[in-house]
């Protein structure tokens, strides 16, 4: 992990602390920080990721907006480009539609259409992920919508000290950014974070763990998953190389690359659908940069072309992925 | 319709063939490319895959007869055919398209049983066992046919360990370590071969399924099938190759190595003493002379291709070590570079490498001919195959004591070895390669006391 100091000190914590620790010092430390979104004064937000931000960093910075998914995008965007630091909160990523032409057709697109000249250093941040019985609009994984886009970076860690690293690096990034957090992991996932400010690298993938059977790549919650399913594989004498993304966009082609051609098996692994997902994008690019070290077909574990998944828990299981599910992929991979 | 097979030509030189076993009885379905009939030669045993889908109607030669090439020995009646021939697209039956789908059969199978008469009820491509296609076709992952190519392994004699026997990556990374193409032959003179004698080889761990019986190379069972392991296959592969491509010429001289085995008594406790514990054996002043020889004759060090004989610039000495189970032919590199007591190391290290089952791809690589020291077990003669690829392969037979004339007419008590070249007569003729051996013979029978390691 790329950490400035090695001898920092470090603190123990879930994913929600190290959102919430991460978006205190960046509001602390640089005044042009401002946070807007539904329930994020009073409230302290739905997850209490901004509890009692708006007594220390008054309302004026720590912004209570109305429903209204397209103006808290929008106004975000102007502030960026007058040279404020927002971080604008869409309180479940299910939300964010309406902003898609704040998103899409601004924000991504200022520097390019201004030649240069504007810059639109804003930060989405927006809970994601299913697991949690959240249903139709509290589940969804929102990330294929935007991952189309040139002139935004997608983000999605999956252990805190990443949560922490890459949410300093999108506040200090200059171009629009969109932080997923899987809200599955906020509590369930914990680990040390190192104190003080560091930034993990964009566009930086981590090899979790080494193996030389078959690759897996995932991010988000399925990373935690697959890292489980790969410990049994080893047990069975299947070593499995796992990868987690980090940065959906940019595509750490690298090192997914350098992988490949090792193991010589892909199997990308992600709870969005299927078809059009993330793991279409990185089997095409495989396809083309390492046809000739594929000993497989490249093999996509994904959810099912389905809308949603449902309330009942049932649905919620046959859609979400498991360990199980993802070591019964692995050992079909490895068999092939 | 009918397809009557006749018995394949297993090889250029080869005229007749014997019916070793039906894999297949009357009645039996075959698939396309599956193997119905194993056919062997002097030389090889080879599964004979069918030309056709369809069912096997008769045998016409019975197991153990020998028949001419070209003889009618099977008849099968054909399902694709009658597809294609089935102008009104009628609908195959259920029961046919399910026998045409069944997965191959061992011989004594009786289920799937199709009638003879069947012909217009055809089976559709799409209904085939794909899977099983895939085995007989030998799907190769664009992986495998790199390394295939790099490594210039011959899938098509490797047993898969994939999904449906299918050729992995692995797989051919395991047969490289056995010994890449451009060494063919790992394997020289199965059968003859005694080689530097090794330790017993750890077998090869993608040893095919044991068919019956627990039967092994290291302790052969009478009655009972020894499966083929990996490096069996390839050898006996290889083998093939080599006889079947290469047209082999023999010959054979007698060498004087008195001189020689006074040179090697004197120096091998000292050669032991500063190597710390190496053995000085007979093998490095032997490939010595050899590559001398062959820097005086560059055609032996050669190889036929079809644009032309390439002669190789490096000359890199094949040195054949029987194992317990298989045959490795690990190479020293620029041999022609290497004083005789460098040759000496290098093929210590390489000896001792084989019989610890620790060669690597490298070890293996880049042979440009063959030195086979087949005298250590008694040999005086042995018709050696060439390693493909290369234009000959020279044995060290045993050295004996014997009574011989010499130039002045008296009766001498000398040390003879004998020295047997097999060629390819494509590549060369008698002129060159007995010129060779007659150079080989005189730079042995020179090398004596006086020299310098």
């Amino acid at each position: 992990m790329a950490v400035s100091s090695p001898t920092q000190t470090t603190q123990l914590m879930n994913n929600v602390d190290a959102v919430r620790a991460t978006l205190y010092d960046a509001m602390k430390n640089d005044p042009r920080t401002v946070i807007l979104g539904e329930d994020v004064g009073a409230r302290g937000n739905v997850f209490l990721i901004t509890k009692d931000f708006s007594k220390e960093f008054g309302p004026q910075r720590v912004i209570d907006t109305p429903i209204a998914e397209a103006s808290i995008v929008g106004i975000a965007v102007g502030m960026a480009m007058e040279g404020l630091r927002p971080i604008a909160e869409i309180q479940f990523a299910d939300f964010i539609y309406p902003a898609f032409n704040q998103i899409v057709g601004e924000a991504a697109k200022t520097r390019y259409r201004s030649n240069g000249e504007y810059t639109c250093p804003l930060v989405i941040r927006t809970p994601y992920g299913g697991g949690v019985r959240g249903a139709l609009s509290h589940s969804v994984s929102i990330e294929a919508l935007f991952y189309h886009v040139p002139g935004l970076k997608i983000l999605a860690p999956a252990f805190p000290a990443d949560v922490k690293g890459l949410l300093n690096a999108a506040i200090d990034d200059p171009d629009p950014v969109l932080f997923l957090e899987h809200k599955k992991t906020y509590r369930l996932i914990k680990g040390e974070v190192p104190d003080g400010h560091y930034t993990i690298p964009i566009g930086k993938a981590n090899v979790l763990k080494e193996g030389t059977a078959l690759t897996v790549v995932s991010y988000g919650l399925y990373v935690h998953w697959a890292l489980e399913a790969a410990q049994q594989l080893a047990d069975e004498g299947i070593s499995v190389e796992v990868i987690d993304l980090r940065s959906i966009r940019p595509m750490d082609k690298t090192a997914i690359l350098q992988s490949v051609e090792k193991t010589r098996k892909l199997l990308i692994v992600h709870e969005d659908n299927k078809f059009g997902g993330i793991g279409a994008e990185i089997s095409a690019m495989v396809a083309e940069e390492a046809l000739f070290s594929l000993d497989a077909p490249i093999r996509r574990h994904c959810a099912p072309d389905v809308p949603a998944m449902g309330y009942a828990e049932p649905l919620e299981h046959e859609y979400m992925s498991s360990p199980a599910k993802i070591a019964d992929a692995m050992r079909e991979l490895a068999r092939f | 319709m009918a397809t009557t097979i006749t018995m394949p030509q297993l090889g250029e030189t080869v005229t007749e063939g014997t019916v070793a076993q039906w894999l297949k009885k009357p009645g039996d379905s075959v698939e396309k490319y599956e193997a119905f009939v194993e056919v062997s030669t002097d030389k090889v045993n080879a599964e004979v895959p069918s030309p056709v889908t369809g069912t096997l109607r008769e045998v016409l030669v019975k197991e153990g007869e020998t028949v001419a090439t070209g003889t009618p020995i099977a008849v099968i009646d054909e399902v694709g055919a009658a597809t294609q021939s089935n102008a009104h697209g009628t609908e195959p039956t259920q029961q046919v398209a399910d026998a045409a789908a069944a997965p191959p059969k061992p011989s004594n199978g009786s289920t799937a049983h199709v009638p003879a008469a069947a012909a217009p009820a055809p089976a559709r491509p799409a209904e085939l066992d794909i899977a099983g296609l895939e085995a007989a076709l030998r799907v190769a992952s664009p992986a495998v046919r790199k390394l295939a190519r790099e490594h210039r392994i011959d899938i098509r004699a490797l047993q898969g360990s994939g999904a449906n026997g299918r050729v992995t990556a692995q797989d051919v990374l395991t047969a490289a370590q056995m010994g890449p193409a451009a060494a063919v032959g790992q394997a020289i003179a199965v059968g003859t071969n005694f080689g530097a004698t090794g330790a017993p080889a750890k077998p090869p761990t993608h040893a095919a399924p044991a068919s019956g019986g627990t039967s092994t190379y290291g302790e052969p069972i009478p009655g009972t099938t020894i499966p083929l392991n990996q490096a069996r296959r390839i050898i006996a592969q290889r083998m093939v190759e080599s006889k079947h491509t290469a047209p082999h010429a023999w010959s054979m001289v007698e060498v004087d190595v008195t001189n020689l085995w006074k040179w090697r008594q004197r120096e091998k406790d000292k050669f032991d003493h500063e190597t710390g514990g190496l053995k000085l054996t007979m093998l490095p002043f032997f490939i010595r002379a050899v590559v001398e020889s062959l820097a005086a004759f560059p055609l032996m060090n050669a190889r036929f291709t079809d644009e032309g004989i390439y002669v190789n610039k490096e000359v890199n000495i094949g040195i054949a070590i029987g194992l317990a189970t298989n045959l490795v032919v690990p190479v020293v590199k620029h041999a022609d570079q290497l004083s005789i007591k460098g040759l000496a190391v290098a093929s210590a290290q390489l000896i001792d490498k084989a019989r610890r089952n620790k060669l690597g791809v490298d070890d293996l690589a880049g042979g440009t001919f063959t030195v086979n020291n087949n005298g250590s077990n008694g040999s005086i003669a042995s018709a050696p195959i060439i390693n493909g690829g290369q234009a000959g392969i020279v044995t060290m037979e045993a050295m004996v004591k014997r009574p011989v004339v010499t130039a002045d007419d008296a009766i001498a008590i000398r040390s003879i070895m004998n020295v047997c070249l097999s060629l390819d007569h494509r590549v060369v003729d008698g002129y060159v390669a007995s010129g060779f051996l007659a150079d080989l013979k005189r730079r042995l029978e020179a090398m004596g006391p006086t020299g310098i390691l």
